[in-house]
Order: C-alpha cells, then structure tokens, then sequence
C-alpha cells in the first residue's frame, strides 16, 4: 500500500516538475511570438541543429498580448527561456534590464573588429540600444539582437491614381498635392486614406511623423522633455492636418474603430488609393491581392522646413536571458542568426526587411523601395526620452476626437498640456 | 479519542481551506497590497521600495475622468440590458410557457447567442455594423432607408448604443431560461383560480405571475448588473474602446492601466473600486428587492 503510494507520489512530483527545470546543456530555448514565422523559425532551428549539433527549440506563444503578459509572469518566477523577445515600449525593456533578466550583448558585438554589429542596420540596433545619460537609468549597452526591419510608410495604388488622372511615377509629395489627389479621387467615388487606426499607436505614429516635419526633431524631443508645451503653435498645426483630413473627407470610413488587418483588406481590394502602413503590409497583400500594382512613398509634406522622418527600425528582436546558464550558445545563435544566408532565407520566406544589411539583394521591388527609405527613420525607442503614457494615451485618442469631430487642435492641444503638467507635477512631489 | 476526531476533522477541512486560501484570500491581499504601490509587473516587487499611500486611489477618484465616463457608459449598457434585454427575455419566456407548438426548439434557438463566444459575436457584428461594406447598411439602402446609414461604430453618437445593442442580443437568453423556470415553478392552480375568479389575462400576470415572480426579477436584475457592467469581450473585438473614449467601460480601463501604461498598482485600485461599486449596487438592490417583497 505505501509502496504504491510512494510510486504515485514520484510520478506524480515527476510530473509537476517544469519542462525547464532539467535542462539540457545542447538545447536553447527560444520563446516568440511571430506566428507568421513559426514554420521558418523551425526550418532555421533544424538548419542549426544540423551545422552545430545544438537543439533550438522555438515556442510560439500568441498572440502578442498573451505573450507579453507571458514574459512578464516568467520574469517574475525566474522562468523565462534562454532568448525572449520583450515587446511594448522601451521603457518595458529598460525595466526588464534593471530587473537583471536581459544579457548586455555589448562585448559580443564589439568583438572581432565590431563584425556582428557592422552587418546589422544601426537605426534597427538603435532601439535595443541605451546610450549614456539616456532617461531609462539603464547601464549603455546593446541589449537585443534585430532579426528583421520594419518601416511605416504611405503606400498608394498606382491604378487607382492612373484611373482618375493622376501620373502614378510621380505620387504626391506636399500636403497640397495630396489633397488634390484626394479631391480627384472623391470625385471619382474612390476612398482616400485607409488605416487601422483603431491600433491607436498608428495614429501616434503619422501625427509623430508630421511633427517631425513641421518642428524638427529637437522640438519634439523638448516637448517630451516637458520644455515645450503642446499648446505651441506647431503642434496645432500637426493636429490641424488631422482636421483637414476629416474636412476634406480624405478619409476611408470608420477609420478610427477600424483595425489595420481590415484596412488591409480594404486597400487591398482597391477600396483606397492610400494607406499608411508598415513594411510588413508585403507580405499581407500578397496574400490578399498578389496582382496590386502599388508603391511606396514618404507621407506627403507639409513643411519644407524639416525632413519627413518615418518610424521604423528593429521590427522584431530577440534577447539573451541574463541568468541563462547557456549565454554564450544563446548568443551564437542569434549571431549565426543574423548571418547573411539566414538573413536572406528570413526575407525571402516572410517578405519582411532583414536585419542584414547585405541581405537585400533578393528582396522584392516594393520591399527594396520601403529598405531605400530606412535612412529617414527614427522610433520613440532611439530618442531617450519618453512621454508619460496618460499623456500619450490623451495624445492619440484625442487625435480620433478631432477625426470624429469632437474636439477642436486648439482643445485637444490644451487638453494634452493639462495632462502633461499634472504628470510632471506628479513626478516632482515623488 | 476526541482530539483525534478533532484532528481528522480539520484534516479533512484543510483542502478545502488551503484551495480556498491559495486562489481566493492571497490574490486578495495581493490586490489590496498592490493597490498601494507604485510597480510596473516587470521588476522583482518589493513592497516597502513601491509603497505608495492612497495616492492610486486619490489619483482615480479625484483625477481620471475617463474612469468615471467609463463607469458611465458602462451603466448606460446596464441600463438597457435591464430594461430592453430583461424585458424581451421575459416576453419570450411567457410566450414559451405556453403550450405552443415547437416551444423546445425556440428554447434551443434563443438559447444560442449566450453560448457563442464574445469575440466571434463581436467580430460578426462589427462586420454587419461596417461602414464599408456591411450588410446593416446594405439592408437600409434596399429597404429605401438611406437617410439611416451611418459608420454605427465610429459614430460617437450610435456607437455605444450599437454595441449594446449586440450585448443584449448575446445576452437576452440567460434571462430567458431563468425566467422561463420561474414560470413554470408557478403553480398552474393559481391561474385557474384566477380564471374561474373571472381574472383576465393581464390581472392574472399583474396579481398572481409579477408577485411570485419577484425572487426570479431579483436574481435576473443582479446578474445582469453584474454582467453588464463587467462587459469586455464585446467592446474589444468591436470598437477597442474608440472612437475617441466613447466606448471605453471600466475593464477596457484596467486593461489599459495594466497592458498599455504597465501600472499594475493603479489596474489594482480601479479593480477595488470598481467591485466596491459592483457589491455597493448589488447590496441596495437586494434590500429594496426585500423591502418592495414585504409592501
């Protein structure tokens, strides 16, 4: 009797026991989110398994919610894999740092004349990257390794644009001339722009884009830093580009509720003529309309005065496990995955920006032309400073306001300043 | 021998206890602790380093307006789900009650919305709702009602009420099985008392259905509070809250202090709030229920 119990007990604690709590000196675990890139991933572990005699085991854990929710539960019982990907904003990261969970793969990159780093885009290396005196706290280092890269760009469909009248070669480049576009399209019953922006941070991210444009880059960097309020005349008049989108129907309908994968579909069946999305839309279209005809250009401009910077950089990275026992394995792994060859196979099976910049050759005609614009790229993750998420919150929803008609740039611009100040004001009493 | 019994009775106790301890009191005190600090998720929690006072709770009562218009809205889908929704499950539950032909069938069919899952009722519904190509306008322009067609879920004004509307839709049919084992728990002597009495059908349901109905209303109306406010699933396949903030309710607002600004102690004060809110209603509601039971 107490022999079959205390074999019951033994296969029963056997089996409580964690998957990774026996782990295997030749294996590197890998936990990731990309869906879309599982069957790569595999191919690519085999690949390894088979040069190096290492075992990579990809876990897919989506989708991205569940897997960030995830991370955060392992961090927190030490359970996290030998490579993990930390997504949300860089203040995310610089907590995982601080909380001792992410590797500094510095030395790594800079070993052998800087080889690993050279090969990599330096806007993608950007933002796993904290530099001295950053705002994060963080010790300066490189802390995760790109895979891929992504930018977010104006996207038009060029028989779209022929059919009302509009030279394709020569899409619009200023606001003005977008506009014109527009109305000719409206005339001819076709939709303008069509963007998810139910996924608020695409909203964040074009209005980011156009204060670039019209304040430069210091400017809103001092706006974050609290030095400039939102009131200025300049931001009013990035939120004003908003309201002339509404006023001059530009538009798609239900654009603020409307998620990217629906805007998507809708300018893949050429219910649109724009969209604003990132480079990852190559490989969605493809599926949805492999015979669309459409480019790629920088959102129109609305000022000379500053360069149209677009957002972009790392699209996925990984990151090596501070307390992992297999560093070094986790490290070659990511490095041999960056390499040329693995880079060009990542590109070609999921259409997406390798991390590699030697890797473009193969790359099709509309990725090479979202790749020729990665040098006007910039992200939140590369500017050191970081806005307070109330206030970006107020930022982005109030930009749906001004779309619905609700608020005015003048109201949501003192609004946000409001905000901003009780934020600060809470900083300052802690 | 007694402290033996004493001892194996606790003993078989001590599961019960340890389970209910383990998943029910210490997430509890977690909640409450948190509620105090200041944490982010991410780095190791250390309660005297993020200790923060009141200052979340201060901060949510006194400061966060969406909070409140997310209470608000909340209480607007309650609203209807008492009314409308509770009303139509009744209606349905007395039609059922009757000896009609196919009555199990129609049991069955209203019975179904409950049962489908949030997301894919939501994501039908936002299709249907479209204002591209969704069939609700496609319906209005055929049946000559143009002047109707309208983006119902980026419009600020028909957006909340759209996805009420879908809410009640999915949820009318628990109300419609309670109801209906209400009725039929209705002695059917009463009603042929009442006939012979020369009641008609509209004394019978006033005078002998609505009073011994009354634990039924009760039971249904807290649910529904309960459930209605706690609305999520819906709003997040639908509208994700937009446009603007006009559908955000109270957990689309913990989600996004918890997921979207990583404030896990402010997440927990709104969850505090908002269930002392929940058991405040629930409780003035059960003592007017008694209190109209005993006029």
């Amino acid at each position: 009797m107490s022999c079959s119990f205390i074999v019951f007990l033994s296969v029963f604690l056997t089996g409580c026991a964690f998957e990774g709590s026996a782990p295997s000196a030749e294996r590197i675990n890998v936990w990731h989110w990309m869906s879309d890139r599982e069957e790569t991933f595999l191919e690519l572990a085999k690949r390894y398994e088979d040069e190096t005699g290492i075992k990579v085991n990809f876990e897919l854990y989506a989708p991205s919610e569940a897997y960030a929710q995830k991370i955060r539960a392992a961090a927190q019982t030490a359970t996290l894999p030998d490579i993990f990907g930390v997504l949300g904003e860089k203040r995310d990261l610089a907590s995982f740092i601080k909380a001792g969970h992410v590797y500094n793969l510095t030395d790594e990159m800079n070993q052998d004349e800087k080889i690993w780093k050279r090969r990599l885009f330096s806007k993608a290396l950007a933002v796993n990257e904290f530099r001295i005196g950053s705002d994060f706290g963080v010790e300066p280092g490189i802390y995760g390794v790109p895979i891929d890269v992504m930018n977010i760009q104006m996207i038009y469909n060029k028989d779209l644009l022929a059919k009302v009248g509009w030279d394709p070669s020569n899409p619009p480049q200023t606001w003005d001339e977008f506009l014109e576009a527009n109305r000719l399209l409206r005339e001819n019953g076709i939709q303008g722009l069509v963007s998810g922006w139910a996924d608020i941070w695409i909203i964040d991210c074009l209005a980011s884009n156009y204060a670039f444009n019209i304040m430069g880059e210091r400017k809103v960097l001092d706006t974050i830093r609290g030095k400039v309020p939102y009131t200025d005349p300049d931001w009013i008049k990035v939120f004003d580009l908003f309201r002339q989108m509404r006023d001059e129907k530009l538009l798609a309908s239900g654009v603020v509720t409307m998620v990217n994968k629906t805007a998507e579909q809708l300018f893949a069946n050429n219910r649109a003529a724009f969209a604003f999305n990132g480079s990852w839309c190559v490989n969605v279209y493809k599926g949805m309309n492999p015979d669309m005809d459409y480019g790629v250009m920088l959102p129109p401009r609305a000022s000379g005065k500053y360069p149209m910077m677009i957002w972009g950089g790392a699209g996925s990275s990984f990151m090596v496990n501070a307390n992992s026992e297999r560093i070094e394995k986790a490290a070659a792994f990511l490095k041999w995955l960056t390499d040329k060859e693995q880079q060009v196979f990542l590109a070609k099976e999921t259409n997406n920006l390798p991390a590699n910049k030697h890797s473009l050759e193969d790359i099709p005609e509309v990725l090479s032309q979202f790749a020729d614009d990665m040098d006007n790229t910039t992200h939140p993750n590369i500017w050191g400073v970081e806005e307070f998420p109330v206030v970006k919150e107020t930022f982005k929803k109030g930009i749906q306001s001004i779309i619905i008609g609700e608020k005015t740039p003048q109201q949501l611009a003192i609004e946000i300043q409001a905000i901003k100040e009780r934020e600060l004001m809470k900083l300052y009493e802690n | 021998m007694r402290t033996k019994s004493t001892i194996e009775n606790y003993l078989f106790v001590l599961p019960a206890v340890l389970i209910f301890s383990i998943f029910y009191i210490y997430p509890f005190y977690k909640v409450f602790t948190l509620a105090l600090c200041q944490w982010d998720g991410i780095a190791q929690f250390s309660f005297a380093k993020s200790f923060i006072g009141l200052r979340n709770f201060k901060e949510l009562l006194m400061q966060d307006r969406v909070w409140w218009q997310a209470m608000t809205q909340a209480g607007y889908i309650t609203l209807i789900a008492l009314t409308f929704q509770n009303a139509l499950a009744l209606a349905l539950a007395l039609a059922c009650d009757r000896d009609i032909k196919g009555a199990n069938i129609y049991r069955v069919i209203f019975y179904i919305p409950p049962v489908l899952s949030g997301v894919v009722v939501g994501l039908v519904w936002r299709w249907i709702y479209d204002g591209n190509y969704g069939l609700l306008n496609y319906w209005l322009q055929n049946i000559g009602l143009s002047h109707l067609i309208t983006d119902w879920l980026s419009n600020p004004k028909t957006a909340l009420t759209s996805v009420a509307v879908i809410h009640c839709w999915k949820g009318f049919g628990w109300g419609f099985i309670i109801f209906l084992a209400g009725l039929q728990t209705i002695p059917r002597q009463l009603y042929e008392a009442a006939k012979v009495d020369g009641a008609n059908s509209w004394q019978m349901f006033k005078k002998v259905t609505i009073p011994l109905m009354v634990p039924v209303f009760i039971l249904v109306s807290i649910l529904t509070i309960l459930g209605t406010m706690q609305v999520f699933v819906l709003i997040l396949s639908m509208t994700g809250g937009g446009p603007g903030y006009h559908t955000e309710v109270p957990v689309t607002r913990i989600l996004a202090s918890m997921v979207g600004s990583s404030r896990f102690g402010y997440a927990c004060s709104q969850s505090i709030i908002f269930g002392a809110i929940l058991m405040a209603v629930s409780f003035i509601q059960i003592r007017l229920s008694k209190y109209m039971r005993q006029a």
